[in-house]
């Protein structure tokens, strides 16, 4: 599981790979806090490109529902783009779809979030 | 070793009102009214027809709390909690054996809330003389709270006029028990006041009851320890009240679990089959059946290399020979 920040003009970009399962989902956290931080208000919004992420568990939708819940509290605002579509299946099966903002572009997710 | 489920509903019993039959009537009709002409002239062709209907218009997934029965190879019979459930199953058993034919009830009680005991004031073999009921179970205050709810001013019979003879006995988790020929195991679940979760084995068969069950993703030692107990299981009644989403936000600490983290759990485990048990009362017959799919085809992008985990969704009536 990997993070690497991308570049965008209006948005901090985070391109995310691999699994976030049980046992990759802590230091996904650990990996996103800096990116966290910055998502704050007055900030641009906080976008994770899910393009390279072959499969999230359970764990992994939580460590996503307390990012989202971070940001918030910060003001920020925070979204996640370009699901696989058997990624994008299990936030439906789980409904975090309802819970986090997903988009099915980039483009998509800074139009509404930036 | 056979498992009957007689409840299934979590939280309180529930059942199909008549606006919700009368819809369910239309929408088979609406079907009906599309077959080819002579489809539904036959009695054959008519069981054909509600066969293939989807379980939500055809069956139903009932609304009767916890109450699960184990059948093994010996004569007594193994319970697991008293939901109201257990009047029909009580019905059943004077059904088969008659009042004068007394047995052994060994009753698996997962914790004291009312939604798993209110049906023991319901099971007519307490009323009589001769059967014989062990309430098993890991709360000291069992006895006490069996008592109170048959008491005034919350029930007209109280506990002292059964006329069956009750037991009561304490069971310790980590330990094994020889009960009625099955071996038990007993685990701390997460819960509110707590409850407990059983493992029933008898001749190379395991049955785990693991309701009202909260499986916090933070807790590394309770999720490596619900492995450990779920292993190799041929079949888990697993409480698989929320969606993730609901049970990790606004119902956290509500102490139910997941279809999710039902199916990580089991397939981590090795288990053959899940069975999404101790619905959310919220749930009609149509969610429950997009529940069912949901969680097979999380089965499925999940398992990758991992032998394939057959998920069920319980329902009042189902038996499941293991």
């Amino acid at each position: 599981m990997e993070l690497e920040a991308g570049i965008h003009p209006k948005a901090n970009l985070v391109m995310v790979r691999g699994r976030i399962d049980h046992g990759s989902s802590m230091t996904f956290s650990e990996l996103l806090h800096p990116h966290l931080e910055k998502c704050k208000k007055g900030n641009p919004p906080l976008i994770l490109d899910f393009s390279g992420v072959e499969y999230v568990s359970s764990a992994g939708l939580r460590a996503l529902m307390i990012a989202t819940r971070f940001a918030r509290n910060q003001g920020g605002r925070l979204g996640i783009a370009g699901f696989q579509p058997l990624v994008r299946e299990v936030f439906g099966i789980s409904r975090f779809d309802l819970v986090i903002p997903c988009f099915d572009t980039l483009e998509a997710a800074v139009g509404e979030l930036a | 070793m056979q498992v009957r489920f007689w409840g299934t509903r979590g939280s309180l019993p529930i059942s199909l009102n008549a606006d919700q039959v009368r819809q369910r009537l239309l929408s088979v009709l609406e079907i009906a009214a599309r077959l080819p002409a002579g489809q539904l002239d036959t009695a054959a062709g008519r069981a054909e027809f509600v066969d293939s209907l989807p379980f939500a218009l055809r069956g139903t997934y009932g609304g009767q709390t916890s109450c699960v029965e184990i059948q093994g190879s010996g004569p007594e019979h193994l319970i697991c909690d008293l939901g109201s459930g257990a009047r029909d199953l009580g019905h059943a058993k004077l059904a088969c054996f008659g009042p004068g034919a007394p047995q052994t009830y060994h009753v698996f009680i997962s914790h004291l809330h009312w939604d798993h005991l209110m049906g023991l004031p319901f099971f007519s073999p307490l009323y009589i003389p001769g059967n014989r009921l062990v309430i098993h179970g890991c709360h000291a205050e069992l006895e006490a709270a069996v008592r109170l709810q048959m008491s005034a001013p919350g029930f007209p019979v109280d506990f002292s006029l059964v006329q069956g003879q009750v037991e009561f006995r304490l069971l310790e988790t980590g330990r094994a028990y020889d009960i009625a020929g099955f071996r038990v195991e007993a685990m701390l679940q997460i819960h509110g006041g707590d409850s407990y979760g059983y493992r029933f084995e008898q001749d190379g068969k395991s049955f785990v009851y693991a309701t009202d069950s909260e499986h916090k993703l933070d807790r590394e030692d309770h999720w490596a320890a619900c492995i450990d107990f779920f292993r190799g299981a041929d079949l888990i009644a697993f409480d698989a009240m929320y969606p993730l989403a609901e049970m990790v936000s606004v119902k956290a600490d509500w102490g139910h679990s997941s279809n999710m983290i039902g199916v990580e759990l089991a397939l981590a485990a090795g288990a053959r089959r899940l069975a999404l048990f101790h619905h959310d009362p919220l749930n009609d017959d149509a969610s429950l059946d997009r529940l069912l799919a949901d969680s097979r085809r999380f089965e499925s992008l999940s398992r990758q290399r991992r032998p394939p985990l057959e998920v069920i969704s319980a329902y009042d009536g189902l038996t499941v020979e293991l």
